[in-house]
């Protein structure tokens, strides 16, 4: 059987001497703000990814001048929390190297846009300073370690916590490079030959996603990624996890063969034995991925390909033991819980509205400013959220009254004023930075929520929740899979209408209309939401609607252990 | 096919071959013509037997006495046009004429000298012509002869709207006397019309010299004179309509300057240049700037005007033929007695420069007529006013790579001042041309920035700002013509971002290795300043080994500071680098400028 060739991406990782390749020849070339080819693949898995202003890209070319790259950085922030003092850190540096804005992901990152090459180590230096760190924020490792930041079931959250944190930096990759190219560390023996026991010389095939669910929420939305941990509570006391494989969302437009899959539950391991787990489903994926095919290199082709039974034997077999079987739990939704609430431990979280995730300063309310301010007050800590929104967490009841006023002052206080498809609407960055994005989405939210709130009004549904995601490409950052609606940008100001997805988290939406411009979005709305307005049955979400009556053919949901049982 | 059959007649040895083709490397072609003669009389006296090697005659030219030496310098090569003019017809009416560039005149010669024509320009703060430094700094010191015998005239070039007009030629008439020789002739002063005082010069210069040398034999003509390549049916007076094929911005948006990249048709005009050359745009002022002059004057635009037998419109005198955008002192002298306005007077009295050098650099005609109304008559201001003189602009291409085009890099001047938005004149002229526009050109020759005759040889560029525009030229020539020669350029602007002119074209030259290394400046994009003097320095040991090697080193741009500060960053790297002392590195450098190893294009 010929060997099929490996992707270029493997070459490079192969040879980049443990990530660093020329990266540090590229941030010292005064000729262009780009680095080399073959470092900005290198370049992701220190937590950074080269972009442009793709709105001056032509612009640009006509004057004979380079595109302005920047890069954005991304922060490796397991849960997403952070102290008062470190967002302190990061605010001043968005304002002071990058492009004056925080951004908020769906992975609970912080991410850092506009910052040019000769400002990018004092930036990544700034953020070490702050005790945060970047390293394999991007790349084919494993990613940001999501939690759910839900603060209220206090005790076992906080358990859950710690092993996400403890997980995140068990699989850290062991390079130096990362110390020695942004923060001047020196080289040693061995410097580029260091032993990477978890990865090995060329990392994984792909990109790996671990999170972390504590049910009832669903909000890290668990099932779409490549390995998932459901806590399971005894007692309020964290007994164990339950085990999911082979989520991801990314497909690639026009090819059968790549496609969005929710993750299977396979077992149950206690959290003793959770990092052997991670280990033994990673390696295999290291083992067994697709070294060749990058966009069919994700673990969910790794399981579909080989069979998801030989999967969980290979997984087991390095285990040395079969895994439990899944216990029961059940998820009510997938997304946050606004406003404020008090925790079993009497302290008080608020979790406010950001849109799309990003602060910044800007007519209608200086959010950037009044988290600034917050900080400057705030005696607990800060928790991003899986849906790009943020938890002032930790708060005495004495303070909730100033912070209050600051929310009102500087217009944080969306989440009262919002509408419920507002509030859990989510988009992607894409335009202008995104290299990948082939449609509008973070800029183009804002109208679209008002549009369709029009419509909501038109029908007389009110303030009814509906989960409205927007991506600009099919890769599925704002896991438009799992949206009840959903646009997946295909070419300017064209969409691919996605519907049907449940608010749990636990079924895909279809393909509806392919490839629309939003007069016949909006139109195909309109008339869904007239026949949802009349027809809907008590507390029925649209996207089950849509099922149950036939207008989007059923698709398999994620088998849940308590289904099974019962 | 021609190079070889060409060494196979030449009788020399493949040594002898590249022996000779280094020692006239970098010669121009007065110096060539000279050394054929001067070879010719080696080889007639070899074959007569003679054993003794013949005197080195500095020229071989008729006796001094019977001759007249035309001396001129200049940057631009506008004194070299008027100095060839006055040759030629010196020449045809009989006489003996020896025309010399300044560094190559035998100082020594000087006492011997009868007469003795001076024809100089003055550069931008009153610095003399480069090929006229040695010249120059020559005749100021000490060690310059007394001239008893000598009788001169002078005429020099220069820009009235510097405060040191002609600064260069009144100091040579000047020291010429105090040292003895006497006049011929009153000093010529020549404003960028320079016909308008060189000809009658030249003219009243000619009769002179046909006086004094008639009683003289005339001796044999002995001095081929170069005769300058006409540049076709078109020029200066009569300019080649380019169509404009293309006027793009080469700045990004945040940029602080517009710069553009033009690009011109010369198809069908015959028009050829060289890398090097520059391009003359015949600009007219902006309409709605002769509207303002004319309401601040309140006159009618229609009014007929006459001069020197040339009559026009008001509106057609100020739009078409008369320099708006740049006042001159003689202007101010003519304004300050009709404003009797006190700011003005001061700023032309003694102690008065400073005020005198921001009048001149910061107002506009409209301005001075807004701020200290006087009353002109018509008439009068135009005849006080300089003739509207063409622009040159660096070419930005080689022929060989764009064909029958012209590339031009123009920093367009706008800015706002006196509460109104004020633009250079060839800006507010050529930054809305389109393609269906056409742009008045001419070529100018500029001998003195050319690239090393041999191909091999390494060359430096110092280019920043719209000064990087010749070295876009070189580059595409060296590209073409695949010379071998490493190619180095110096570039730098405010910012990396949105001032990098040319980036891409760089970048792909780089990347093909047809430009060797390009080291960077940008002055605002860190806290200290930092400019390709200093760039200069930081390559220091690697650029003097380029020049060590016989690199070439070329510089364009400002004249006022950055030529200026690269100069002296380049003669510290013979102090640094060569153990020069630090007078001696300065005459390294001279010494390179008389090689042409060392070529500056600034203004």
């Amino acid at each position: 059987m010929a060997a099929t060739p490996l992707s270029p991406v493997e070459r490079i990782k192969s040879a980049s001497r443990r990530l660093r390749g020329t990266l540090a020849e590229s941030l010292v070339d005064p000729v262009t703000g780009a680095i080399a080819d073959d470092d900005t693949q290198l370049i992701k898995f220190h937590g950074s990814y080269q972009q442009d202003d793709r709105d001056l890209r032509e612009e640009r070319r006509l004057q004979k001048l380079e595109p302005a790259y920047s890069f954005m950085i991304r922060t490796r922030l397991p849960g997403g929390v952070v102290g008062a003092k470190q967002w302190l850190a990061l605010d001043a540096i968005a304002t002071t190297h990058a492009n004056g804005t925080l951004r908020l992901t769906t992975r609970q990152a912080f991410q850092f846009h506009g910052v040019i090459k000769r400002e990018l180590k004092t930036t990544l230096k700034a953020i070490n300073a702050a005790l945060i760190d970047t390293i394999a924020a991007c790349g084919d490792v494993n990613r940001n370690v999501m939690v759910s930041p839900n603060p209220v079931e206090s005790r076992a959250h906080a358990s859950v916590y710690d092993w996400a944190a403890r997980l995140s930096e068990h699989l850290r990759p062991r390079t130096r490079a990362y110390y020695e190219i942004w923060l001047d560390e020196e080289r040693v023996a061995g410097s580029g030959e260091e032993d990477e026991p978890i990865y090995g010389a060329t990392y994984l095939p792909r990109k790996f996603k671990i999170a972390f669910a504590v049910p009832p929420t669903n909000d890290v939305d668990v099932f779409a990624n490549d390995l998932g941990f459901v806590a399971i509570l005894d007692g309020g006391e964290l007994a164990g996890f339950n085990v999911t494989v082979g989520g991801g969302l990314g497909a690639t437009h026009g090819d059968a063969a790549t496609y969005p899959r929710l993750a299977d539950v396979v077992g149950f391991v206690s959290a003793e034995r959770l990092f052997q787990v991670a280990e033994a489903v990673l390696t295999v994926q290291r083992d067994f991925g697709n070294r060749s095919e990058r966009k069919r290199a994700r673990l969910k082709y790794t399981i579909d390909d080989r069979g998801l039974d030989w999967f969980v034997g290979e997984v087991e077999r390095r285990l040395g033991a079969p895994l439990e079987p899944a216990r029961p739990f059940a998820f009510e939704h997938s997304g946050d819980r606004f406003g404020w609430i008090e925790g079993r431990d009497g302290r008080w979280h608020l979790t406010l509205h950001i849109e799309s995730g990003r602060i910044a300063d800007r007519e209608g309310g200086a959010q950037l400013s009044g988290l600034r301010e917050i900080a400057r007050i705030h005696r607990g800590d800060f928790r991003l959220t899986p849906n790009q929104n943020l938890i002032v967490a930790g708060v005495d009841n004495a303070d909730r009254a100033s912070i209050d006023a600051l929310v009102e002052r500087f217009g944080l206080d969306g989440f009262r004023t919002a509408s419920s498809l507002r509030r859990e609407a989510l988009a992607c960055v894409a335009m202008p930075t995104c290299p990948l994005a082939m449609a509008e989405a973070e800029r183009y939210l804002p109208d679209l929520v008002t549009r369709v709130e029009a419509l909501l009004d038109k029908h007389r549904l009110g303030d009814v929740p509906i989960l409205l995601r927007v991506s600009g490409c099919p890769n599925g950052c704002s896991r438009p899979y799992l949206g009840e609606i959903a646009l997946v940008g295909k070419a300017p100001g064209r969409y691919n209408l996605m519907l049907g997805a449940d608010a749990k988290g636990q079924r895909l939406n279809r393909l509806h209309r392919e490839n629309v411009a939003e007069p016949e979005i909006l139109e195909t709305l309109d008339a869904l939401l007239a026949r949802y307005a009349g027809e809907r049955g008590a507390g029925e979400r649209f996207g089950d609607f849509l099922v149950r009556t036939g207008i989007v053919p059923a698709r398999e949901s994620v088998k849940i252990p308590m289904e099974i049982l019962t | 096919m021609s190079a070889e059959p060409a060494r196979l007649l030449s009788p020399l040895s493949l040594e002898k071959s590249a022996q000779l083709t280094r020692l006239v490397d970098g010669l121009d072609a007065d110096v060539l013509y000279w050394l054929s003669g001067y070879l010719a009389a080696v080889g007639a006296q070899r074959r007569a037997g003679s054993a003794s090697p013949p005197v080195a005659a500095p020229a071989a030219t008729a006796a001094p006495q019977a001759s007249v030496t035309i001396l001129y310098g200049s940057q631009t090569g506008n004194a070299k046009r008027v100095a060839e003019g006055l040759a030629r017809e010196a020449e045809a009416g009989g006489l003996a004429v020896r025309l010399v560039r300044a560094d190559a005149y035998p100082l020594r010669e000087l006492a011997g000298e009868r007469l003795l024509y001076v024809v100089i320009s003055t550069q931008g703060e009153g610095d003399p012509p480069d090929d006229a430094r040695g010249f120059v700094e020559f005749l100021a010191s000490r060690r310059a002869p007394k001239l008893p015998q000598l009788r001169y005239a002078v005429l020099g070039l220069g820009d009235s709207s510097y405060p040191q007009f002609c600064a260069i030629g009144n100091a040579i008439d000047t020291r010429l006397a105090e040292l003895g020789a006497s006049r011929v002739l009153a000093r010529g002063e020549a404003d960028v019309d320079l016909d308008a005082v060189a000809k009658p010069w030249s003219e009243s210069a000619l009769r002179h010299a046909r006086e004094i040398l008639k009683s003289t034999p005339v001796a044999a003509k002995v001095t081929p004179l170069r005769v300058p390549v006409a540049a076709g049916a078109w020029h200066r007076a009569r300019p080649f309509a380019a169509p404009v094929l293309a006027n793009q911005r080469i700045t990004a948006r945040d940029g602080g300057r517009d710069v553009r990249h033009i690009e011109l048709s010369l198809e069908g005009s015959g028009l050829a240049y060289e890398p090097g050359d520059s391009l003359g745009v015949c600009a007219t002022n902006a309409p709605a700037l002769v509207e303002a002059i004319v309401a601040a004057l309140g006159e009618k635009p229609d009014r007929g005007i006459a001069i020197g037998g040339d009559e026009h419109a008001f509106a057609t005198w100020l739009g078409e033929k008369r320099e708006l955008t740049r006042l001159t002192r003689p202007f101010l002298v003519a304004h300050a007695e009709r404003a009797r306005a006190d700011a003005l007077d001061r700023a032309l009295k003694p102690g008065g420069e400073d005020a005198l050098r921001r009048i001149l650099s910061d107002y506009q005609l409209v301005d001075l007529l807004r701020e200290f109304p006087a009353h002109w008559h018509a008439n009068d201001l135009v005849a006080a006013l300089r003739p509207l003189a063409p622009r040159l602009y660096s070419i930005a291409s080689s022929r060989k790579a764009v064909g029958d085009e012209a590339h031009l890099a123009v920093a367009l001047v706008a800015y706002e001042a006196f509460g109104s938005a004020h633009r250079g004149a060839a800006s507010a002229f050529l930054s809305p041309k389109g393609d269906a526009d056409h742009v008045p050109v001419f070529i100018e020759p500029n001998d003195r920035f050319r690239l090393p005759a041999d191909p091999a040889r390494d060359i430096v560029m110092i280019g920043p700002g719209t000064g990087v525009a010749p070295f876009r030229a070189f580059l595409q020539e060296r590209a073409e013509t695949g010379a071998r020669g490493r190619n180095w350029l110096f570039f730098g602007n405010p910012h990396f971002r949105s001032d990098f002119l040319y980036q891409v074209e760089w970048q792909q030259a780089l990347k093909q290795q047809t430009l060797h290394r390009l080291d960077l400046a940008f002055s605002r994009d860190q806290s200290e300043k930092v400019y390709v003097q200093h760039a200069i320095r930081r390559a220091g040991r690697e650029l003097f080994a380029w020049i060590e090697n016989g690199a070439h080193v070329y510089v364009c741009g400002d004249a006022t500071r950055m030529a200026k500060d690269v100069d002296a960053a380049l003669a510290e790297l013979f102090v640094t680098h060569g153990g020069l002392e630090r007078e001696d590195a300065a005459a390294a450098l001279a010494r390179m400028a008389q090689a042409r190893r060392y070529a500056r294009d600034v203004y």
